[in-house]
């Protein structure tokens, strides 16, 4: 007798056996067995992810569906994602716990769906991100790439044990330059030299390494952690050395980005569709170009003055979700509940300039996953419960999608923790204490 | 400014047998440079801290080292302020992979630069044997001497071998001795001997079994706290020669420093850094509802109210707290659009940047710096004023007085049924009745009601919305009825003195000062109070301090624990 056991198969079982830690490692042979994630080639398309955080949540009656499971009709507010719905999961009902810890509000949100903790020190739990590009986001030029889109320097990105999140960019023509300036190698080029000034380069950081070393002595335990963050950052910039100095594999659908005419970065709605365009296209022709697998987008700061608003407008999205009554004819705050359209318009419009980047028969966002997050479920009000979560794209066939699944009560972190294993981070648990979970969402692991 | 760098020596003597000499060093094995870097300090000593310099402090360094003409293209990495001040902040941040990335590409624009056609024969003292080859002499002498002033001590030998070593393979890879030069000193300025300021340690002989900043690092302590940039060469003379480890010495130096014109950098740094000026860069406003406000409005906002400091405190050796009700001012002519005011250039050009003095009439409700665009439109969003914002920014910038966040889950249905009002003060007092808001917006409100008569751009108004503005407040039980009943209250709360105390001590510190030095702190108090409340007589006294420059001998109690929550991330939201 022969039985098949697919991967899926394998992963409940470990999950539902128990504290079993299972590795799925970065697998070519599982790629050739999905069909849109090879290249016309046959060389495999390497997975990427994104996440999305987009502060102030939706409005409740206005986006939760009365069933779930596949057949689903989405409400007002998430009735723009239609044309995505079968590349998409909708999880609603899960909660973020605070374990005595005060609610600071906007923040501690973000904190527990990006790192699945709320920091006790100024030492931080790594991001989700960090997690995943430590699978699959050590051989290209650039780790990560983050993005806002409020004209902030914020991304929701940070390293284990730094006190600071990776500065986010805000503006779509530096990234430009950044990602497809003059460094940008084509990996489709028919030559390769490789160039002697980053050779030049990469000897002369290796020359001075152990001097650099030298600058650890006698500092405490902690000094010397928050030093490893320097030298992390120090080898990231001789990888990116490394990989200039190799001939780059050819992506065949690889484009290099027309330059961008942007918009003022800043918290004004008419800038922010402009420049969320702009960024959707960069990320996208850096993932089909293989400069990065991961990216962050941070769609708002929700805090102090600044944050989203319409030009010529006294008040924020944030202003409004305070100051705005309820309107006793409707039930809910009208001005909120436009931002929150014209947010889930602006995440439609990223989906749809990603998928507008081809690889043959699909598109980039097929070999993607990205985690759309938010901090609280009503913002009115500051709840941490009945949060929704969204993913988008099936990550070359790792991930199932088209579900809207309830998990109420559960925390948030189920999904992130699917996500990793999903995407070759070998884990069975991940989150501190309530916000810690080993529950693999296996409806939704292919 | 002349750089520190000593124009180009044309002595070429021994200069054959200086290379031999460089090479020999050059190819020493790095592993030996390991093994000198584990037994570089005896471990008997304790543990050293170490601090990011600012992004300031960087740009300062390299324009006293390089000149005004060497350019910082790029953008630096966000700071960290914790305890209210980023100099605070800068002893818990490394650099992340984005952060290093802007660091190593600023370090290669400003190196490229140092050595281009333009600038090689002002900054380089030599010439190499020949341009297409290595020379390591030359290379050493050029090396040697920028890296006593970019790290702010002489180089140990192998720290200046394994540079001149790089140097050298950098000019081989290229086949040009002034880019591997560029290289080697790209590296430097990305190294954490440049990056950070580390606090090393040495027995000190004035305290039984308790230790002292070396003669460099207090170097460093004193240049970066008067100065807000690294040790000029007297500076580090003096900390070669013992003469700062000596009290007459000491205070020589610290005479000379704060007698010097760079003193008003330093004292420019601490206010930008304490009164939260680097915020105002990002500052918006809504361009159709504040039409005079623009970009370069912010900027010379932000330097009107530092004019109004370094001229009060510094020119005119003015008491700190007279800052909160001084009518004198300086201001452009865009200024004066926003505060419709007069302002005639008197410049032949008719500079729109010309700053002219200028004073509020005795009656008039504008004077002190909480009247100034500055903080008036900072803490305001972009489409309107803010009394809590503004309040709470005072309580928690001028007074050190932590305002706690506000609780989750608030029910908002008595706020936002208030839809009929026309004032600020009318919205809030919605707060005042509601037992939930009362008790943290009471501490808040009161006060930024009384800079109502400003809108969110800081201009002077009478009136919001047809309604007339009651400007009148309340600041710790001291009752007041405008913006200069505000001024004259904070002035006389001695809450503000002992804030500026405490934060300077920080400042200084780079952290909060820790129990066993809160006598010190005490003192400072004392001492501030006694001078009349003139700042750089305080800076003096911190200079002057033994504390300033001892660390905690062991079994002295560590500082609060700062926590993390609300100082890595944003502050906890308030309700506006």
């Amino acid at each position: 007798m022969t039985t098949t056991i697919s991967r899926r198969r394998v992963l409940r079982g470990a999950m539902d056996g128990g504290a079993v830690c299972v590795a799925l490692p970065f697998l070519d042979c599982f790629l050739s067995g999905n069909g849109t994630a090879l290249a016309a080639t046959g060389t495999p398309l390497p997975v990427a992810f994104g996440t999305w955080f987009q502060a102030l949540g939706f409005t409740p009656g206005r986006w939760l569906p009365d069933t779930v499971g596949r057949d689903y009709q989405n409400k007002a507010e998430l009735k723009v994602f239609d044309p995505f719905k079968a590349r998409m999961n909708l999880i609603s009902g899960s909660k973020y716990f605070l374990d005595g810890h005060p609610l600071a509000t906007h923040i501690t949100g973000q904190q527990i769906g990006m790192t699945g903790a709320i920091p006790t020190s100024l030492a931080s739990a790594p991001s989700i991100d960090n997690l995943v590009a430590d699978v699959i986001g050590t051989r290209t030029r650039f780790r990560s790439i983050e993005v806002s889109l409020d004209g902030s320097r914020r991304s929701v990105s940070i390293r284990a044990g730094s006190a600071s999140r990776t500065p986010a960019e805000p503006s779509p023509a530096a990234l430009y330059t950044r990602i497809f300036g003059p460094e940008f190698k084509d990996p489709n080029a028919a030559d390769f030299t490789p160039d002697p000034a980053v050779m030049a380069r990469k000897s002369v950081l290796s020359y001075v390494t152990d001097a650099r070393k030298a600058f650890a002595a006698n500092l405490g335990a902690a000094d010397r952690a928050r030093l490893d963050e320097y030298f992390t950052s120090v080898r990231q910039i001789e990888q990116q050395l490394d990989i200039e100095l190799q001939k780059p594999a050819p992506m065949q659908w690889c484009l290099r980005a027309e330059g961008v005419t942007e918009a003022t970065p800043g918290g004004v709605t008419t800038d922010v569709e402009i420049n969320n365009r702009l960024f959707a296209k960069l990320l996208g022709h850096a993932v089909a170009c293989d400069q990065t697998r991961i990216f962050n987008v941070l769609m708002q700061e929700s805090q102090g003055g600044g944050g989203l608003r319409q030009a010529g407008s006294t008040e924020s999205w944030h202003g409004w979700t305070h100051e705005e009554p309820l309107d006793d004819k409707i039930g809910y705050q009208l001005q909120v509940a436009w931002f929150v359209e014209w947010a889930n318009k602006t995440f439609f419009d990223f989906l749809h300039e990603l998928e507008s980047i081809k690889e043959g028969p699909g598109t980039v966002l097929d070999r993607m996953v990205i985690l759309w997050q938010t901090d609280h479920g009503n913002a009115r009000t500051h709840t941490m419960d009945a949060l929704p979560i969204i993913t988008v794209g099936n990550g070359g066939g790792r991930f199932r999608t088209g579900l809207h699944i309830s998990i109420p009560g559960d925390p948030t972190t189920r999904v992130g923790l699917t996500i990793q294993q999903a995407l070759g981070v070998p884990v069975n648990s991940w989150g501190a204490l309530s916000n810690q979970t080993s529950k693999t969402m296996t409806e939704i692991l292919a | 400014m002349m750089p520190l760098l000593p124009a180009r020596s044309r002595h070429r003597r021994g200069i054959a047998t200086a290379a031999v000499i460089g090479i020999a060093c050059a190819l020493l094995p790095i592993s030996a440079l390991n093994a000198a870097a584990k037994n570089a300090t005896p471990s008997s000593l304790p543990e050293a801290e170490f601090r990011r310099i600012s992004a300031e402090q960087y740009r300062n360094i390299i324009h006293d080292v390089f000149g005004p003409t060497v350019e910082l293209g790029g953008r630096f990495e966000p700071e960290l302020r914790l305890n209210g001040l980023l100099a605070v902040g800068a002893s818990s941040i490394a650099a992340t992979a984005v952060g290093m990335e802007q660091f190593d590409a600023i370090a290669r624009s400003i190196a490229s630069q140092v050595v281009n056609q333009k600038h090689r024969e002002q900054m380089i003292p030599c010439q190499p044997a020949a341009v297409t080859a290595p020379d390591d002499a030359c290379a050493r002498r050029f090396l040697g001497k920028v890296g006593r002033l970019l790290y702010r001590q002489p180089l140990p030998g192998r720290q200046l071998d394994a540079h001149v070593g790089a140097a050298h393979v950098g000019a081989e890879g290229v086949k040009d001795f002034y880019r591997g030069l560029a290289l080697s000193l790209g590296a430097m300025l990305s190294s954490p001997q440049f990056l950070f300021r580390k606090a090393t340690l040495e027995p000190d002989p004035e305290q039984r079994g308790g230790y002292r900043l070396d003669a460099h690092a207090k170097a460093s302590q004193l240049s970066f706290f008067l100065w807000n940039a690294g040790p000029d060469l007297l500076l580090l003379k003096a900390a070669e020669s013992g003469e700062l480890n000596s009290r007459k010495g000491l205070a020589r130096q610290v005479d000379r420093m704060i007698a010097s014109p760079r003193l008003e950098a330093g004292v420019r740094a601490f206010f930008v850094d304490n009164f939260r000026f680097d915020d105002t860069v990002s500052i918006t406003k809504d361009v159709a509802l504040f039409p005079k406000y623009n970009a370069q409005v912010m900027a010379n906002a932000r330097e009107q109210t530092l004019r109004t400091i370094v001229d009060l405190l510094l020119k005119q050796k003015g008491d700190y707290r007279d800052l909160f009700t001084t009518k004198k001012t300086f201001l452009t002519r865009e200024l004066g659009a926003i505060y419709r005011v007069p302002v005639v250039g008197t410049q032949p050009n008719g500079s729109p940047d010309t700053w002219e003095p200028f004073e509020f009439p005795p009656n008039d409700p504008r004077g002190g710096i909480l009247t100034q665009v500055a903080f008036t439109a900072t803490h305001s969003p972009a489409g309107r004023g803010s009394p809590t914002l503004r309040g709470k920014a005072l309580r928690e910038i001028i007074l050190c007085q932590k305002v706690p966040a506000p609780p989750g889950d608030v029910d908002f249905t008595l706020v936002n049924n208030t839809t009929s009002y026309n004032t600020a003060r009318e919205r809030l007092a919605a707060h005042a009745t509601e037992p939930m808001c009362a008790g943290c917006h009471k501490i808040m409100d009161p006060i930024g009601l009384a800079l109502e008569n400003f809108d969110g751009a800081g201009e002077y108004r009478t009136t919001e919305n047809g309604a007339p503005i009651d400007a009148s407040g309340e600041l710790n039980g001291v009752k007041f009825s405008d913006p200069s009943g505000l001024g004259r209250a904070v002035h006389d709360d001695p809450a503000a003195a002992t804030c500026l105390v405490n934060r300077l001590s920080a400042y200084a510190l780079g952290r909060v000062p820790a129990n066993a030095k809160q006598p010190w702190v005490a003192l400072l108090q004392k001492s501030f109070a006694a001078n009349g409340y003139r700042v750089p007589e305080l800076m003096r006294t911190i200079a002057t301090s033994d504390a300033f420059y001892r660390v905690a001998p062991k079994g002295e109690p560590s500082p609060p624990k700062q926590k993390a929550a609300a100082t890595t991330l944003p502050q906890p939201e308030i309700r506006k």
